[in-house]
């Protein structure tokens, strides 16, 4: 009894913390603009039936893809045995689906033992290729400090997950023998069958009993510490993978956002509509993004989806060259920002206000600080807009669209950008060339 | 154009020469070997002449929303004045401009890249080589961003190439994976940012690498980009690069 009202008290806060973080990264999210998703309902089940829950994109590299895999379906099916693991410990009951769903109790079971045997191997090679292989691209400056942390601590709760499993399951099958009449029949268990009584054979019943507790209760407890420390790791991706694929932006590759205020403007500078219906007197709002609040935001959640994995850094042609751009750091970054700019607002800092009248919303927030502080010009202009950061992500994150959208801050607002394209500029608007040469276009028709 | 109209005749199609085709020596070279093509194959096409303008895609990709506006909405006055149906062009980037970005702006068109305009000229049979000049020789073939990642062509050039006996070797870096030649999102207008190497180096390195004595391109940027960095590794005598369309008209 005591038990069960321990761990109902610890369920319900564990899910009453994350539930709170949740909703504060949903908000964090929402200080990006509106942006209604346009495009294809069905085209966007695709992707999330095929890039989100089929990995398709995974599979551009093969190893990753297959241990990853191993986690991923693990964790899929886990999912089975936790739902069990919340009616035992709630109703103070032992294995209850057991002797509910008859032949296929043992079928799940021995799923999981073996997936999470996998996931075990995933996992292992996962640490060795992060810590002694040192895979350039999971250690690029951007990882320094906290990334590559937040990855090892989360790889080894994963052992630790696996290892109280086995441990449950291993001690059960001894049990079984022991006390049928508390321990139903699960059947032979690819692993725990003989790794059971290898390692628990020949101890003492109370010692058993123990462990087989011990194996359980580190089980959900490790659970619940990961639902909670889900919100501050790149982690977040598990769940965010689906919304982000099922919202990224359905167009050619190709193809930049328009910019209506400045067509419209232009038109009617030509003519070509009635001044009428322009507002001229409207103040032109800032154009282009120097803070997370003129991103979509979609390109928030792409930031808060970013698993870090570091395929768009490995492949874009600016970093590969030794420039100081890196896709993942501008996504990362995206994302540190948003979280500090939502932590000044929940605290109510009254020196971020820009009117102190006026409460502290994101349409009234100015800490001083931008976007650009954490992105240098630098960086911004030295992408080729080749899409390969695009095509990379497995997750459909798209890093090109904010540095775009920052290059048209950098020009439009602000007038300033690389002295080099000045002439590029002038040269269009005046000769309707990128070069400004005297020559006829049709000059090359005499040979 | 303006004669088409004046005779009140409609070409079959528009030949979009976009500003390298019309001023860059090198992609003066490619704007004629296409045409020579187009004559050959009967084709009645057209061009704007002074009456076309740049389409805006460096400006835009800069930042520079507004010149880009001014010079796009330009175009599809003229394009829209003369009832253009049908754009062909040699320059992936006024391809994606013309293609994706202007219908948001009144502009649309049925655009196609001139790689695609001669694989269907092949298909329809109004274009065939002997297929000697380059039989068996290596070529090895750079996708540029805007025709590859940019609008998923990737097989139509590969195709093409087929057709003229040629030995296709892959590089590395290909297809999806393609490397950029360095000069997209108006990187061909400014310096490189500080880094270890320039971009086309990195991509000249890993076509040398093939051991292809020619390299297939399909943009005016990328053959500038390719051939400094082939002239940077004092290989320009021993290997080529040259446009689709150059290595058809030479192969005729
Ligand atoms: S689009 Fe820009 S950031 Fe992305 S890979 Fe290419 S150069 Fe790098
Ligand atoms: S943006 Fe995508 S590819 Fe890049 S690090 Fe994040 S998840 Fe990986």
């Amino acid at each position: 009894m005591i038990q069960q009202i321990i761990f109902i008290l610890i369920s319900g806060a564990a899910f009453f913390f994350a539930f709170r973080q949740f909703a504060k990264i949903r908000q964090t999210i929402n200080l990006g603009k509106d942006h209604t998703p346009t495009g294809d309902a069905s085209e966007r089940w695709k992707n999330v039936a095929l890039v989100a829950f089929g990995q398709k994109k995974m599979f551009k590299r093969w190893i990753p893809a297959v241990l990853h895999g191993f986690i991923y379906v693990a964790f899929l099916f886990t999912q089975i045995e936790l739902i069990e693991i919340l009616i035992d410990g709630i109703f103070g009951v032992h294995r209850f689906f057991a002797t509910k769903i008859g032949f296929l109790y043992p079928v799940i079971i021995n799923t999981i033992e073996i997936l999470s045997f996998l996931a075990l191997v995933g996992t292992v090679i996962f640490l060795i290729r992060r810590n002694l292989i040192k895979l350039p691209r999971l250690h690029k400056s951007e990882m320094k400090g906290w990334p590559t942390k937040d990855a090892n601590i989360i790889l080894i709760l994963e052992i630790l997950l696996v290892s109280a499993i086995f441990t449950m399951n291993g001690t059960d099958v001894v049990l079984q023998s022991i006390d049928p009449a508390h321990f139903p029949d699960t059947g032979p268990l690819a692993i725990s069958s003989w790794l059971g009584p290898a390692l628990f054979g020949g101890l003492s019943e109370s010692t058993l009993l123990f462990l087989e507790r011990a194996g359980w209760w580190v089980h959900i407890l490790t659970v619940f510490a990961f639902l909670n420390y889900l919100p501050v790791s790149k982690h977040l991706h598990i769940l965010l993978a689906f919304p982000n694929v099922y919202f990224a932006k359905s167009k050619s590759r190709g193809e930049m956002d328009n910019m209506p205020e400045i067509m419209n403007e232009v038109k009617s500078m030509m003519g070509l509509i009635p001044e009428s219906e322009v507002d001229m007197e409207a103040e032109l709002p800032e154009f282009g993004a120097n803070d997370v609040m003129e991103l979509d935001w979609v390109n928030v959640l792409n930031a808060f989806t970013c698993t870090e994995c570091g395929r768009c850094t490995d492949v874009c042609p600016a970093n590969t060259t030794g420039k100081k751009l890196s896709p993942r750091k501008v996504m990362m970054d995206i994302r540190d920002r948003a979280t500090e700019i939502q932590a000044n607002i929940d605290l109510g800092k009254i020196d971020c206000k820009k009117d102190a009248d006026k409460p502290l919303t994101k349409e009234n927030y100015s800490d001083g600080k931008s976007l650009f502080d954490y992105i240098t010009k630098e960086e911004i202009h030295a992408c080729t807009t080749c899409n390969a950061c695009v095509e990379a992500c497995p997750v459909m994150i798209n890093p090109l669209e904010p540095i775009l959208a920052m290059r048209r801050y950098e020009i439009l607002s602000e007038s300033a950008g690389p002295s080099d394209w000045v002439p590029m500029f002038t040269s269009i608007e005046n000769s309707g060339s990128v070069w400004q040469l005297p020559d006829s276009r049709e000059d090359w028709i005499q040979e | 154009m303006a004669q088409h109209a004046a005779e009140g005749t409609k070409p079959e199609v528009l030949f979009w020469v976009g500003c390298a085709g019309s001023f860059d020596a090198r992609a003066q070279k490619v704007t004629k070997a296409f045409v020579k093509i187009l004559n050959a194959a009967d084709i009645d096409f057209a061009i704007l002449g002074n009456e076309e303008s740049c389409t805006g895609d460096p400006a835009r990709r800069a930042g520079n929303e507004f010149v880009f506006q001014m010079t796009a909405i330009q175009n599809i006055e003229t394009l829209n004045g003369y009832d253009i149906k049908n754009i062909v062009t040699a320059c992936p980037h006024c391809f994606n401009t013309l293609k994706n970005e202007y219908p948001a702006l009144g502009g649309n068109y049925n655009v196609i890249h001139h790689t695609q305009y001669l694989n269907q000229l092949f298909t329809d049979g109004k274009l065939s080589v002997q297929g000697g000049a380059f039989k068996g020789r290596k070529v090895t073939y750079h996708d540029s961003c805007y025709l590859g990642r940019a609008n998923g062509i990737y097989e139509v050039p590969r195709e093409l190439l087929k057709q003229l006996d040629i030995e296709l070797v892959e590089m590395k870096r290909c297809k999806t994976n393609g490397l950029c030649c360095g000069a997209g999102g108006a990187q061909m207008f400014k310096e490189d940012e500080p880094g270890d190497k320039r971009i086309n180096t990195e991509r000249v390195e890993e076509a040398l690498g093939t051991g292809a004595d020619v390299v297939a391109a399909n943009c005016p940027f990328c053959i500038t980009m390719l051939s400094d960095g082939i002239k940077a590794e004092e290989k320009q005598d021993e290997v080529a690069i040259y446009d689709i369309s150059e290595l058809i008209i030479q192969s005729m």
